[in-house]
């Protein structure tokens, strides 16, 4: 029997395989299709502290190995949350996290200390690159300063595991993950969407509402390795690598590449028990190649 | 669900029958189902309304428009081929619950896919379903033989070739405002529209069943949305495809 734990700060995973904010509702929208607690973490939709429209439909493309979204953090605010989905979702054996957004500190600082006092929550993920809001959002994480003021004001108010959703629209990543790192993060996790668009030639017009989205799926995982290593590298902190995960394979690559744990989000869409199966294909790696613990190979790639 | 069947409908349809190994669960017409593409070329599932249901058999009928590499990959499946499939999504038609005396079902190109399913239902119900059709020309409206098993069809064509030229909303069968107590619709939403105006004028229950472009079908990605006067932004594919049209934003 290989070992599958692993930890994010001071947050126990009983295996290194989470679901991506957005991709998996609230958990029980997948309860149809796999077991949910045999998840390391299940990271619920983008939380803000007053509710949201999101963006005007269409909100998809689909793209070559992939797909766009402007969604636009459509959700019904953190009191909503605290009253009626906490409740359906805080007995569910696995650590449930929230992914909290804002378009001003003073909306994250809020939003983390109400989650904060809820005792099932054992960490929150910090979206500061989410690319369909047009104010804050992204903005913040574009930027070491802006992204370290944000990080640094939650740390006050937060006293649980801090994980930072990074952004891969900027020209060094590393550089704003030693800034959260720096301002009390516990882990960043990356990467959030790509910014892509998508056009209708025959229209002549943008397929997506808002003209530009999030591109997410197999075509930008070599983008997410790629930027996961440099961090690993960069940081002391664990990273949690995403994008475009879609099998245990893709999973394994991430975890030599240097992450402590992963996520899956597109491929939710395509196959709903898909996080199961990575599961046990991490596990039947790890015999196959006589490894023990999953520790043995995080950031274990040969170069 | 192993294909049983795949033949060409019309100019640019598919008929695409699947047979499930056990018993099939619970289907109300006007729910959908997610199938997996065998191409490696498309990513997501494709949302594809359940078009008739033989439980003898445990066989699943969808009516699939040709459109782009998707569609054309679950085209091209053939007999003993398996496809994976998500089944049954979303919220049907009302009419186990509504008592519906005089049904309109009325179907715009491909829309007319749901509608063969409820035909069957209100069928099994001893109640004789009328079909208003509507096409671009005769060879669009599919499926013309099947439906007639079940009700009376009415159809409308933009070129005139079958039935009354011009569209639905304009056929003589709508004059009589009172031969009818509630309409169900699928189809482009343009046409969708015009049928709600209609309906709404002569107050008749109206729903609309919706066809947004969806990636997940079961309400995670939140990207299928429609604007309703009651709860916002919902999924379609969730609180949908179906809606009572009262609860759309299509009038103001």
């Amino acid at each position: 029997m290989v070992q599958l734990n692993t930890k994010i700060g001071s947050l126990e995973l009983k295996n290194p395989v989470m679901t991506a904010s957005g991709t998996f509702g609230y958990g029980t929208e997948y309860a149809d299709f796999m077991d949910i607690s045999r998840l390391g973490a299940i990271i619920v939709k983008g939380t803000t502290l007053n509710p949201r429209q999101g963006n005007p439909y269409p909100r998809m493309a689909e793209t070559p190995s992939g797909m766009l979204n402007a969604v636009g953090l459509q959700n019904k605010g953190v009191d909503y949350f605290v009253d009626h989905i906490y409740p359906e979702i805080e007995k569910i054996q696995t650590n449930i996290i929230v992914n909290v957004s804002g378009s001003c500190i003073d909306d994250y600082v809020q939003t983390a200390g109400i989650i904060n006092t809820l005792d099932d929550i054992p960490a929150i993920e910090l979206n500061i690159s989410c690319p369909n809001v047009k104010q804050g959002g992204m903005a913040f994480g574009v930027n070491p300063e802006s992204a370290a003021q944000v990080v640094a004001a939650v740390r006050k108010v937060y006293d649980k595991t801090l994980i930072v959703k990074l952004s891969p629209n900027v020209t060094d990543i590393t550089e704003i993950a030693r800034a959260v790192e720096g301002a009390g993060a516990d882990s960043v996790s990356l990467i959030n969407t790509m910014l892509g668009m998508a056009i209708d030639a025959e229209k002549r017009k943008p397929i997506l509402s808002t003209i530009t989205g999030g591109m997410s799926g197999p075509a930008v995982k070599p983008v997410a390795l790629r930027m996961v290593w440099q961090t690993a590298k960069a940081v002391k902190i664990p990273v949690i690598g995403l994008g475009g995960i879609c099998s245990a394979t893709d999973a394994i690559e991430f975890l030599l590449a240097g992450a402590s744990a992963v996520q899956i989000g597109t491929a939710n869409f395509i196959d709903p028990s898909i996080s199961e199966k990575v599961i046990d294909g991490i596990a039947d790696y790890l015999e196959r190649h006589g490894f023990s613990s999953i520790q043995e190979i995080i950031g274990a790639l040969q170069v | 669900m192993v294909v049983a069947d795949n033949n060409l409908v019309g100019p640019s349809a598919t008929l695409l029958t699947l047979q499930y190994p056990g018993e099939l669960p619970d289907m109300v017409a006007g729910q959908f189902a997610e199938l997996q593409v065998p191409s490696h070329k498309v990513l997501l599932r494709r949302p594809i309304s359940i078009h008739s249901v033989d439980r003898t058999n445990n066989l699943v009928e969808f009516l699939i428009q040709i459109v782009g590499e998707g569609t054309k990959s679950l085209a091209d499946v053939k007999a003993g081929d398996s496809v994976n499939v998500l089944l049954p999504l979303g919220n049907g038609f009302n009419y186990r619950s509504t008592h519906v005396a005089k049904p309109l079902l009325i179907g715009g190109g491909v829309g007319v896919a749901p509608l063969l399913f409820l035909g069957q239902e209100f069928a099994d119900h001893g109640i004789r379903p009328t079909f208003l059709f509507g096409g671009r020309t005769r060879e669009l409206i599919l499926r013309q033989e099947e439906f007639l098993k079940y009700g009376d069809l009415f159809m409308t064509t933009e070129d005139g070739s079958a039935g009354e030229k011009g569209f639905v909303t304009n056929h003589s069968l709508l004059m009589d405002s009172e031969a009818f107590d509630r309409i169900y619709a699928c189809g482009p939403t343009p046409m969708l529209k015009a049928v709600a105006r209609w309906a709404r004028e002569h107050e008749i229950a109206c729903e609309v069943s919706l066809e947004h472009r969806m990636a997940c079908g079961i309400g995670a990605c939140l990207c299928c949305v429609e604007d309703t006067a009651d709860q916002g932004n919902v999924c379609v594919c969730k609180e949908g495809p179906v809606f009572e049209i009262d609860r759309l934003k299509w009038f103001n």
